[in-house]
């Protein structure tokens, strides 16, 4: 597995977000988040799964100051950001809705990835290279001059995806970002997503695609009733069919399948079709001698 | 949208409809219920039968008794304050007797598994749960065809289950035809008979799972995957170990836990 989150010096891994002893409670009756503490390492690509209702998004929106916990403290490298606002914290944060609906309004597509850098301060010349680059990565550029609402959901989708790109905040966070998605589509915004990993930015992924958190995160947090029932390299989380079933989530195919096969010899913890392929087949080769 | 498709689905059969974004399948679904050609604007040529009556020459709402629909996104059919009256609104508009009303409302709740939310708001349900009330309102329609349009796309693991599970029960008793408009290829093989892909508003491949899921570079061409125990079984297959062609996870686990002595 690659390194990643590590300072120049190699020596200490530097933590993007830090949530402690959080809680957050809507009206004052729907307990959302009951006393959630994590740290997630820069560049790492953390998955958040769990049931629907789980506290997924509001821990989401905590991390980018939408919401602000009523117990406990957030931090964005490193600061607390109780009493920064908003935009400040967007700089640093960008975040992108379950319903891409949720966040576009402007007239045109041009005009909606523009806005954004508008409003961060972009000077016009590198306004227009970001602006131009992000519609290229999400294949837009034809785009650029129709209403996002004329476009299919996959393209608003995109256009969304774009915006938060044009900027490049070093922190993303994507709640059911591919959800509704053809897999192609889908594989494509996982591929730009890997590079802005590879370029260091840290990436909170928001999914109940289980076999997408098997072949692209590094670590797995799973909720539960708002509370964080467990965290850790994805092998290690999904190779725990007892403790995903506690949170309603069920491992991919082939987990569950090397799951089955455990008495037979397979350690439970395939991630990837390969990766069951060369242990079962070295399995084999062993029982058979050769 | 949709560009010379031809297409039958035999009484009490379940056919999953795969396609990626764009490729016309909620332009299919609502051709189903006559929405097209009555309610969309565009233009319509050829002829759509559903149950003997022909989409051209029934209202929509004649065709609701017997094709219900079920979308993506249940919340925005909604529109009573209770599970109960969600269920009955479209029982009340035939304008049936309240002991009618009564039993088919209780049957479809009961079906459907939600028979314990009666009074509850439909807006305050999990996912899942909303879902399956959007499948009860259809249900106490008693069509005889069920058009799926994604309903299980914003459901967790367990919400699908539930969804399915009440699906295969309504099969079992009423024998409904289903068409299941899905992106979640892992789970076709426990609900569906046979498979379309629908590309570019054509149908590219159509047939039983094993045939259909056999097509995976072309598949993977459309932007589609194939079930990833189905992939598995390729893999073995491209090793030389061949004759694989495994769908379901019991199936794959038997024969290869044969091969390790088990």
């Amino acid at each position: 597995m690659r390194q990643r989150g590590y300072c120049e010096d190699g020596l200490v891994a530097r933590v993007a977000i830090e949530l402690e002893n959080c809680s957050y409670t809507y009206d004052g009756r729907v307990r959302a988040l009951r006393e959630v503490s994590c740290a997630i390492e820069a560049g790492s690509w953390v998955a958040l799964v769990g049931q629907n209702g789980s506290g997924k998004s509001t821990l989401a929106k905590l991390c980018n100051g939408l919401l602000r916990p009523q117990q406990g403290r957030v931090r964005i490298n490193g600061v607390d950001i109780r009493h920064r606002p908003v935009g400040s914290v967007a700089r640093e944060v960008g975040y992108l809705f379950q319903n891409p609906d949720h966040q576009i309004f402007a007239p045109t597509v041009r005009e909606e990835i523009a806005f954004g850098l508008r409003n961060l301060g972009f000077p016009s010349p590198e306004r227009e290279q970001r602006l131009w680059s992000a519609l290229e990565a999400f294949d837009l550029t034809a785009y650029a001059d129709h209403p996002p609402a004329v476009l299919g959901f996959g393209l608003r989708r995109q256009v969304t995806v774009a915006s938060l790109f044009a900027w490049g905040p070093p922190i993303l966070i994507l709640d059911e970002a591919t959800q509704g998605l053809d897999w192609e589509r889908s594989e494509r915004l996982l591929d730009r997503l890997r590079e802005r990993q590879d370029a260091g930015h840290t990436i909170l992924f928001i999914t109940h695609d289980m076999r997408l958190v098997a072949e692209r995160a590094s670590r797995v947090m799973v909720l539960h009733q708002g509370k964080l029932l467990a965290e850790g390299p994805v092998r290690e989380i999904l190779a725990r069919p007892d403790l995903l079933a506690r949170a309603s989530v069920s491992p991919p195919p082939v987990t569950h399948l090397s799951q089955l096969l455990r008495p037979w010899g397979m350690k439970g913890e395939s991630l990837t079709v390969e990766d069951f392929y060369c242990e079962y087949s070295a399995l084999l080769a062993e029982r058979e001698g050769v | 949208m949709l560009k010379g498709v031809s297409l039958s689905v035999a009484e009490g059969e379940c056919l999953a409809l795969l396609g990626p974004t764009g490729a016309g399948k909620s332009t299919l679904c609502l051709c189903l219920n006559g929405l097209i050609p009555h309610l969309v604007e565009g233009t319509f040529r050829g002829g759509v039968h559903v149950a003997g009556h022909s989409t051209l020459e029934s209202t929509p709402g004649e065709l609701s008794q017997t094709v219900g629909l079920v979308f993506q996104d249940a919340e925005s059919q909604f529109v009573s304050m209770t599970v109960e009256d969600e269920v009955a609104f479209g029982l009340e508009s035939l304008a049936l007797p309240p002991d009618e009303i009564e039993r088919r409302l209780t049957e479809a709740l009961e079906m459907t598994g939600v028979a314990g939310l009666r009074s509850r708001s439909p807006l305050e349900l999990s996912g899942g749960q909303k879902q399956r009330v959007a499948l009860a309102a259809v249900l106490a329609m008693r069509p005889r065809v069920l058009v799926l349009d994604e309903p299980t796309t914003n459901l967790d693991p367990v919400g699908k289950a539930a969804l399915l599970k009440a699906i295969r029960r309504l099969r079992k008793a009423w024998g409904t035809t289903v068409v299941w408009v899905t992106q979640d290829v892992d789970w076709v093989p426990q609900l569906a008979d046979r498979v379309a892909v629908l590309w570019n508003g054509r149908i590219a491949l159509i047939g039983g799972l094993p045939e259909v899921f056999d097509q995976g570079a072309l598949l993977r061409r459309m932007g589609l995957r194939v079930p990833q125990v189905r992939e598995l079984a390729a893999r073995f297959d491209r090793a030389g170990q061949g004759g694989h062609a495994w769908l379901g996870m019991d199936e794959a686990a038997g024969v290869l836990r044969g091969r390790l002595g088990g």
